[in-house]
């Protein structure tokens, strides 16, 4: 799940990390509000969409005076913002946030993810703030720093610490980067990140290690634990047809193409996509109904699909494991009764339970085109929608 | 000959009171698997399927002797069980668990370090040994005894890869799903090994899909190491970058981790990449048939 900059900012603040001050506004009068009670010589308009690259899409503005906030907030709120993140739709900007500008010394980059090589947390950190990670790690990799980090023992002083060093964060602040980094792995696992990003980092005139931008993902697993993060979710940032499925725990992401897909187990589901653009059609989407669905998760699962008015088409491809094929096709037969089937549908079972489920299908009526295998039913769903 | 389990292992069911449980439980039984008692917290003294149920599993284990546990817990509490299991000094552990926090496996492996079981999973459809064992959720039908090994990051996918060769007279020796998720007790490595050293098995299938770089690492140590065939196929050639594809491992993330990259490298290394997964039986058959293993494989 993904947060907006603000509601990490928060998180980290009670964490004990320096963030600058700030304030959300949803309208122009509240972010010149905001500006005021800062009082800051310099503010700053930041858009908050679920994005990166909003600096170069012209969504973050410098202001020297309550006009210029006046200005730029009118100008950002309700604009559509493109980044290289967005996709070419853009994203509408909702909300902002004013910040207090800072006196700039040095950018630095700081990261915090799970390394699936080693099964740890690890920190990086590099002197390249500002630009994206990856670019560095393209370009000058020798300039990224990484520690792994001990579960039970946590980020250790003297990692930090060389971190800090090696980045050549000047002497008289270490201690504050330390206590930084450590507030910052604190946050991470007490809030179940699956990203934290401090890009920039940032040193100040004034003495100060900050963070200038954050960027905090949460693990989607360990959400039930993590009741006032669940709360922050931001539905305007979400796809609708993913946000319905979320509510039935079925796993759903929307593409392009006019062919409706339901599948069951992720691998599965992921190569019933491969096999309908190899066969020279496009999917609709992505949807694994999961191992524990019930009938009644199915018929969602499947008006979800009818839902999408680009579907032409739609392929079940089931091979029942922990998932049972009489389940599913109970589930198709109760969508349709409901909600009416005008478009080509092909069904292939296999697995646990697959007789009784061809059995519910063809007793069913309904006019479906069954496969004997995932080619088969890949081919015959391309051929008629065409 | 097998991996991991055969006809003589016994397994104790964790969560066994579970729905879930109870008709994997059966299906187990039903398939000859030696399900020797169960553990739900509170429930011992109770029954399932015929199956004595314990509190805990230092006293299932202490009255069964069994030496593996399949894992059917809730995903708040399946780190816990794991833990149990590995207290309980079991050689083998398989978490059909999904959804587990990633933090939690992170604690969890960290914990294994030096112990003596072996956790395969999470997220998984654990292993199968056709004809004698069937400890997981898979559907036992599809498996027909032979020679070719399965290794696998998705459940489905291994289902699929199995009926293909089935259906064309090709038996297998085990099929080992690994999970999808990020942090797991068993890697491609440690699957693709033991089938190398299993005498039954003539050639290996292994089945990856997007996220991460495990494919690559294996293949590379395939090209170092394994002495048999591999065919090799990896699941979203066409998902969007940036997407958790359903698997919580399967997310193609700073242009790392996409399918092309796997294929590329697994090519290199000498692995034979089937180009759909419909065709994960035939390529197969195709590279057994160019190591003169056609005949010998051939099971019914």
């Amino acid at each position: 799940m993904n947060i907006h900059e603000y509601q990490g900012k928060d998180i980290l603040r009670s964490y004990g990390v320096i963030v600058p001050k700030g304030q959300v506004a949803y309208t122009v009068d509240e972010a010149v509000e905001a500006a005021e009670k800062l009082g800051s010589s310099v503010t700053v308009v930041k858009a908050q969409i679920h994005a990166g690259g909003r600096g170069k899409a012209g969504g973050v503005k410098i202001a020297k005076n309550l006009d210029e906030v006046r200005t730029y907030a009118d100008e950002i709120l309700g604009k559509t913002l493109v980044t290289h993140q967005t996709g070419p739709e853009g994203k509408e900007v909702k909300r902002l946030l004013i910040e207090e500008g800072c006196d700039i010394k040095k950018e630095y980059y700081v990261g915090v993810v799970l390394d699936r090589a080693t099964s740890r947390v690890v920190m990086m950190a590099s002197e390249e703030g500002g630009t994206e990670i990856e670019e560095v790690a393209e370009a000058t990799p020798e300039k990224i720093f990484k520690e792994v980090i001990d579960p039970v023992v946590g980020l250790s002083g003297y990692q930090a610490r060389r971190l800090a060093f090696n980045i050549n964060i000047p002497n008289e602040l270490i201690g504050k980067a330390v206590k930084f980094m450590t507030s910052l792995y604190n946050a991470f696992v007490e809030k179940d990140c699956s990203i934290a990003e401090i890009n920039p980092l940032v040193t100040t005139g004034d003495g100060e290690v900050l963070a200038l931008d954050a960027k905090l993902n949460f693990d989607d697993n360990a959400l039930f634990r993590q009741k006032d993060i669940q709360e922050l979710r931001d539905l305007d940032e979400e796809d609708e047809k993913e946000i319905e499925a979320s509510k039935y725990d079925l796993s759903y992401i929307s593409l392009n193409g006019n062919i409706g897909c339901m599948v069951n187990g992720a691998g599965l589901a992921m190569s019933t996509m491969d096999i309908i653009k190899h066969y020279g059609g496009d999917p609709a989407n992505f949807l694994d109904v999961g191992g524990g669905a019930t009938a009644e998760k199915v018929t969602e699962a499947f008006k979800i699909i009818l839902s999408d008015s680009n579907v032409k088409g739609i392929f079940v491809n089931i091979f029942g494991g922990i998932m049972k094929c009489d389940i599913i096709a109970e589930g198709v037969v109760e969508a349709t009764k409901q909600v009416g089937l005008e478009i080509p549908l092909v069904v292939r079972l296999e697995g646990t339970n697959v007789d009784l489920g061809k059995k519910i299908l063809n007793e069913s009526g309904l006019n479906i085109t069954s496969a004997d295998s995932m080619a088969d039913g890949a081919e015959k769903i391309v051929s008629m929608v065409k | 000959m097998s991996v991991y389990v055969n006809k003589d292992t016994k397994v104790i069911v964790q969560g066994i009171t579970g729905g879930t449980a109870k008709f994997h439980t059966k299906q187990m039984l039903e398939y000859g698997t030696k399900i020797v008692g169960g553990v739900t917290p509170k429930k011992g003294g109770s029954e399932v399927e015929g199956v004595p149920v314990f509190n805990t599993m230092q006293e299932a284990v202490d009255q069964t002797g069994a030496t593996a546990s399949v894992i059917y817990v809730p995903a708040p509490f399946a780190a816990d069980a794991i833990i149990e299991a590995v207290d309980a000094e079991l050689d083998l552990a398989i978490c059909i668990t999904e959804h587990i926090p990633v933090l939690d496996m992170v604690k969890v492996k960290r914990y294994m370090e030096g112990k003596k079981t072996r956790l395969i999973g999470p997220n998984c459809p654990g292993v199968i040994t056709a004809d004698e064992s069937k400890i997981g959720i898979m559907p036992g039908y599809i498996h027909k005894k032979g020679h070719i090994g399965v290794v696998s990051r998705s459940g489905t996918l291994t289902y699929e890869a199995v009926h293909q060769l089935s259906e064309a007279g090709y038996g297998q020796t085990s099929a080992v799903g690994i999970g999808g998720d990020p942090v797991n007790g068993t890697d491609f490595i440690d699957v693709l090994s033991a089938f190398n050293e299993d005498a039954e098995t003539e050639a290996v299938i292994m089945i990856g899909e997007i996220g991460g770089t495990a494919e690559e690492e294996a293949a590379e140590w395939v090209k170092a190491n394994m002495t048999k065939p591999v065919v090799g196929f990896i699941g979203g050639a066409t998902a969007p970058p940036g997407k958790r594809m359903g698997h919580a491992g399967a997310i193609i993330s700073g242009g790392k981790g996409t399918a092309a990259e796997k294929i590329r490298v697994m090519n290199e290394c000498g692995i034979q990449v089937a180009e759909t997964p419909a065709v994960m039986g035939e390529t197969m058959i195709k590279v057994l048939e160019e190591n003169g293993l056609k005949e010998k494989c051939k099971t019914h």
